[in-house]
């Protein structure tokens, strides 16, 4: 379980209707963190390499090369955390 | 015209780099980056005249207290108060709204009254008097908006009547950068004989703002958002009204006299006069000194030359975001002229933050969400919307940057 704590700085329910999360990666750990997500979730489509749109099993997400990313629609933050642990392990 | 190149050198944050990309900042409406003078003006305080304000004889506290007080005549003049007694400084404009919430509703208020409330405001001139009205009863009508995010002034001016006793308005929608007729809506408040309080957060930082020719009874503003600290701000009241209200905090320098009679076994007390009487305890002091640096940077430019300049950035934002395609949309007035450099705007199929991360990306800050105002987004039919938002040392080639990017946004 040390993975999540290793390389998320911090969380933050987006202010809208629409009930997303954006996850923050720590800075020195960002690009690490990044290389790991795309290896294990596809890929649907990018913007020079640095946006991308991605899937991981029926969750559908946004990765920022500023070392950000929106979950959309994410019912808590347990299983946010659940999902971000399986993509950075 | 004032020139942007020429004040961005003020501004030392102007210079940094985000995500690799140069500082691109559009989101003045939630808070200004500050000018160096500011920041010395505050540095220059805590290292050559820190001292609490009045009471004490010493050296450091005089020099503390004149800076001080100086301060709210700079701020009195800025908006052309009769002095320094109707300038009484808070945290923010949240604060001065709830000052005269609880020092002015909470005695002035009750069940037979209605109070009016645009339904464009911030939440912060909504939530206060929702939960005044649940204290003390008086009924809340909200002024209807018009789909293009103006205000609908004859159905606001049909809601005034003998029952309404106060009516809260913004002078500029946080969201849509819409400019209310201030002098309009108080003219039609004071013939019912009511009250009006003007969140002027937008306005004050932007163009002009003068409290006689606009004839409000209270005005509220913040100093973050006008180059000043954060944690400062201002309610401009008429001397009448602030000289009969009740404090609305009690503690030090807020009163004349706490006099204890061994007879009665309690505390008689005296207030302190305006604007003392409401701003208890140990005041922001090194905020007012940045707040009044803040003020003469601004005052030295003139208001006029930064509204114009805004209008300008914001006409050229507009004209160019048409052309970023049809996934691009600016909500509210396409009017640049009747706004005040705030531009909302969502891409179909991306919520406002991955609009906002993109931008971020690219080192472009935008705002996005609700941005404090849910009412006005329900009405507009809006889940969220992205806002960017100019000030002084905005340029067209910053502008040109974010429309470049909006374009490849719109292509993903």
């Amino acid at each position: 379980m040390g993975t999540y704590e290793d390389f998320v700085a911090r969380t933050d329910g987006t202010c809208g209707k629409d009930k997303d999360i954006i996850v923050t990666f720590k800075y020195d750990k960002k690009n690490e963190a990044i290389e790991r997500i795309l290896e294990k979730a596809k890929i649907e489509k990018s913007i020079s390499h640095i946006i991308f749109e991605l899937t991981f099993g029926d969750t559908s997400f946004r990765l920022y090369g500023s070392g950000k990313a929106i979950f959309r629609d994410m019912s808590s933050k347990e299983k946010l955390q659940a999902i971000l642990t399986e993509l950075l392990s | 015209m004032l020139d942007p190149y020429k004040i961005r050198l003020d501004f030392p944050i102007l210079k940094r780099k985000v995500n690799g990309h140069p500082l691109v900042y559009f989101d003045n409406a939630a808070t200004s980056q500050k000018p160096k003078q500011v920041i010395e003006a505050v540095k220059d305080f805590y290292e050559n005249h820190n001292a609490n304000v009045h009471r004490a004889v010493h050296t450091l506290s005089q020099e503390a207290s004149e800076l001080y007080e100086k301060a709210h005549e700079e701020v009195a003049q800025f908006i052309n108060a009769k002095g320094i007694e109707e300038t009484v400084f808070v945290r923010g404009t949240t604060e001065a709204i709830n000052l005269v919430a609880y020092s002015w509703g909470f005695r002035n208020l009750g069940k037979q009254d209605e109070v009016i409330i645009s339904l464009m405001e911030h939440h912060s001139n909504i939530v206060p008097w929702e939960i005044m009205s649940k204290i003390k009863g008086f009924k809340i009508r909200y002024a209807e908006v018009k789909e293009d995010g103006t205000l609908n002034y004859e159905s606001f001016e049909s809601l005034v009547t003998s029952r309404t006793k106060l009516v809260c308005v913004s002078h500029v929608s946080n969201i849509t950068g819409v400019v209310n007729d201030i002098q309009r809506i108080s003219k039609s408040t004071h013939q019912n004989g009511a009250l009006l309080i003007v969140d002027a957060a937008q306005s004050v930082p932007h163009m002009p703002v003068d409290v006689r020719k606009l004839d409000v009874d209270f005005l509220a503003f913040s100093g973050h958002k006008m180059l000043a600290p954060t944690g400062i701000g201002v309610l401009y009241g008429k001397r009448a009204l602030l000289e009969d209200m009740e404090p609305f905090q009690g503690g030090g320098d807020m009163i004349k006299e706490v006099d204890y009679s061994p007879r009665t076994k309690r505390c008689s007390i005296r207030w302190n006069s305006l604007p003392w009487k409401f701003e208890a305890g140990t005041p922001h002091i090194s905020g007012g000194v940045g707040l009044m640096e803040a003020v003469r940077y601004l005052k030295q430019l003139g208001m006029k030359n930064v509204a114009a300049h805004e209008e300008m950035l914001t006409k050229y934002a507009m004209q160019h975001m048409k052309d970023c395609g049809e996934k691009v949309e600016i909500y509210g007035p396409k009017d640049a002229s009747a706004k005040c450099g705030i531009i909302p705007f969502g891409v179909a199929g991306l919520s406002s933050h991955d609009v906002a991360l993109f931008l971020d990306n690219y080192g472009i800050m935008i705002r996005s969400g609700f941005h404090c105002a849910q009412p006005l987004h329900q009405l507009l039919k809006l889940n969220s919307s992205a806002r960017a938002s100019f000030y002084i040392y905005n340029t067209k080639e910053e502008v040109d940057r974010f429309i470049e990017v909006l374009k490849e946004i719109e292509q993903f």
